[in-house]
């Protein structure tokens, strides 16, 4: 299965289950999505519930809030993360607020669906990733779905739950091969120990999860340790314990995100970190992210503006060799 | 309509034709990447309106190689940007999408549908406000003008009063979903004719747009007001080359390339004298020419050197205060 279709099953088996789940967005019925992820369910259940959109960000947000408030459960596809700069307002001043100021009278179940990161030479306006916005702000969910099992586990969850969502997924994610592993107690709110290890943790998600994973047994041979690799299900609410237990244990922290550095989320996981456990710790937390440049065209700056699987290893060798592992 | 004119539509025209299909070869064997916006039938109305505008600021969205280079930006920096190379008119940063040369008042090249509309008006503010009443154009999608963008902008147009010409290019589609799925009306000129003069026009007729550019040209330069323009086109390759293209029948494909835009000047032109025989054959020989240099120096160009990286993204480069 691919990854995307794991996202498709899990939307496909909630609209057959619950006649309230309703698709918006641009492109996402008769043309099947502009990344395939809603593929089949236009025709599958028809054009009332799989609604293609006008290109109209914000509206195609605020037009979900009042299918929540008209007691639909719609999951709203915002074609690229990009876009969602245009639906900010409804997001944050809509979205976000409306049960707090109503008292916690007004349920919002909305869902939004958007792929970010940086996928191949597509420049500037359509290679970020902004997580930070979204998980800055009180009254969102945010959920990142490293792969097919966090993809369907957690997207269904996110339909379920009366708590608006943003739902994180990356662009380069969707064709990859996986499959989702059964799990009887999926709980989105735990972050997933994906590899064991003594001597370092690695906190990460989406594709940098992978490029890291890629690339650990060359930073175990180098540095004669082992890591523990973890990956973030939810990143608000972020599951500190899971990842302070294990910093606990290996006295070390690397965090790596895709975003630019400067006010990036592992910023918000390093400070939590350091609140739980500064005193254990043998070395300074060591954070990977992209350049504070906007992303650039040409495919070797491109690169070279983000973490690459080969860039992850020599920077954590590096500062593995600096702090005496 | 002057000979010359024709002449100018008919080498331009080519050129973009040209210039693009080699792009997408250029695309197939990897030397381009990111998304690629082909204009191939839709090169009358940017053609048309670059040459019928004249002088002052254009903005487009990002299917603008024709309208870069009917404005005069040189084939060769062109299709180095689309190579990524440093020679490129963006320095290789932007790419296909992000063609930028204030020296020829053309600013992009932008990749979020609607957004350069506001551009636009306050472009046209700022020139009036030095007491330039030189218009501006704006160009874009029939998608875009379901956008919040293109409401405020043309309200905000229409009240402050400022030169702007929106030319909507009605291609019919946006990715894949066909204009009347997205609007309750499929003549988007109505959107706008309670603001500004607005009309529909034959995008397929070089002659046709330039002559309602041009009028809509001084109009907008004379009364100080903004005016509407709705070209009817169509795209004869996928939105980019990431899509396939199939949402469209092969005789919806067929009747608008029967209407050819390039075919239909080269008909009109050499029927009413405007054009020769000869000259046509000198011009598809000159484009080939140019667009196979255009390859050479883009391939030849060498890579942004890694320090780019970190250039243009400030104007001021501050002393690290850390350190
Ligand atoms: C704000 C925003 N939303 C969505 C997109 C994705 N997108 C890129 S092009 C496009 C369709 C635009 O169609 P149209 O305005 O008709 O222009 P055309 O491509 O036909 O020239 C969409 C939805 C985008 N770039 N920006
Ligand atoms: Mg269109």
């Amino acid at each position: 299965m691919l990854y995307r279709e794991a996202l498709n099953k899990a939307m496909d088996e909630m609209m057959e289950k619950d006649p309230s789940v309703v698709i918006l967005g641009e492109d996402v019925g008769f043309y099947g999505g502009n990344y395939k992820v809603t593929e089949g369910l236009y025709a599958k259940y028809g054009r009332k519930r799989v609604i293609d959109t006008p290109i109209a960000e914000n509206s195609i947000v605020g037009t979900a809030i009042g299918m929540a408030i008209g007691g639909l459960r719609p999951i709203a596809e915002i074609m690229t993360v990009n876009f969602s700069l245009l639906a900010m307002d409804q997001i944050v001043n809509q979205l976000a607020k409306i049960r707090y100021m109503s008292g916690g009278k007004i349920v919002l179940p909305v869902v939004i669906r958007m792929p970010q990161g940086v996928a191949k030479q597509l420049a500037a306006q359509h290679s970020q990733s902004l997580e930070r916005f979204f998980a800055s702000v009180p009254g969102l969910r945010v959920f990142v779905a490293s792969d097919a099992t966090t993809a369907y586990y957690g997207l269904k969850y996110a339909i379920t739950t009366d708590d608006p969502v943003i739902f994180l997924e990356h662009t380069l994610l969707y064709p990859e091969k996986m499959e989702i592993e059964e799990e009887k107690n999926f709980s989105p709110y735990r972050a997933r120990i994906k590899k064991e290890g003594e001597g370092i943790t690695i906190v990460s998600y989406l594709k940098m999860l992978h490029d890291t994973l890629k690339v650990v047994p060359i930073i175990e041979k180098e540095l004669n340790t082992t890591c523990e690799v973890i990956d973030l299900c939810s990143i608000n609410p972020l599951d500190i314990s899971t990842i302070a237990n294990s910093v606990k244990k290996t006295k070390r922290l690397v965090v790596i995100t895709e975003e630019p550095k400067t006010g990036s989320y592992a910023n918000e996981i390093i400070n939590k970190v350091l609140e739980e456990v500064f005193y254990e710790l043998d070395a300074p937390p060591l954070k990977i992210g992209s350049e504070d440049v906007p992303t650039p065209y040409n495919r070797t700056l491109e690169l070279a503006s983000i973490p690459t699987p080969e860039k992850i290893a020599s920077l954590i060798i590096k500062w593995g060799r600096k702090h005496g592992i | 309509m002057s000979k010359s004119y024709a002449e100018q539509f008919y080498y331009l025209m080519k050129l973009g034709r040209v210039f693009e299909l080699r792009a997408k070869e250029e695309y197939m064997k990897g030397n381009i990447g990111g998304f690629l916006h082909l204009a191939i039938g839709e090169e009358a109305v940017h053609v048309g309106a670059v040459l019928g505008f004249g002088k002052g600021d254009i903005f487009v969205h990002y299917r603008e190689h024709v309208y870069a280079l009917a404005r005069g930006m040189e084939p060769k920096y062109v299709m180095a940007e689309l190579f990524g190379k440093i020679t490129g008119v963006s320095k290789g940063k932007g790419g296909s999408m992000h063609l930028y040369d204030p020296k020829f008042n053309f600013y992009g090249g932008n990749a979020i549908v609607g957004a350069h509309l506001p551009h636009a008006v306050g472009a046209a503010y700022a020139r009036k406000y030095t007491g330039d009443t030189t218009g501006v154009l704006a160009s874009f999608g029939d998608g875009a003008t379901n956008s919040g963008n293109f409401f405020e902008a043309i309200n905000m147009a229409a009240t402050w009063q400022v030169p702007v010409i929106f030319l909507c290019e009605n291609n019919y589609y946006a990715i894949g979903t066909r204009v009347d799925r997205a609007s309750p009306f499929a003549d988007l000129y109505k959107k706008a004719k309670d603001y500004m003069p607005a009309v529909q026009i034959d995008g397929m007729d070089v002659f046709e747009v330039f002559e309602t550019v041009k009028k809509a040209k001084e109009y907008v330069e004379t009364e100080g007001k903004p005016y509407f323009i709705e070209a009817l086109t169509y795209r004869y390759e996928p939105h980019s080359m990431s899509d396939t293209g199939d949402y469209r029948s092969p005789r919806e494909l067929k009747i608008a390339k029967d209407k050819d835009p390039i075919e239909n000047l080269k008909k009109k032109g050499l029927e009413k004298g405007l054009l020769t025989q000869e000259y046509i054959k000198f011009v598809d020989d000159k484009v080939q020419q140019i667009v196979e240099e255009a390859v050479e120096f883009a391939l030849n160009s060498p890579e942004p050197p890694l320090e780019e990286l970190y250039n243009d993204v400030f104007c001021e480069v501050c002393i690290d205060v850390i350190s």
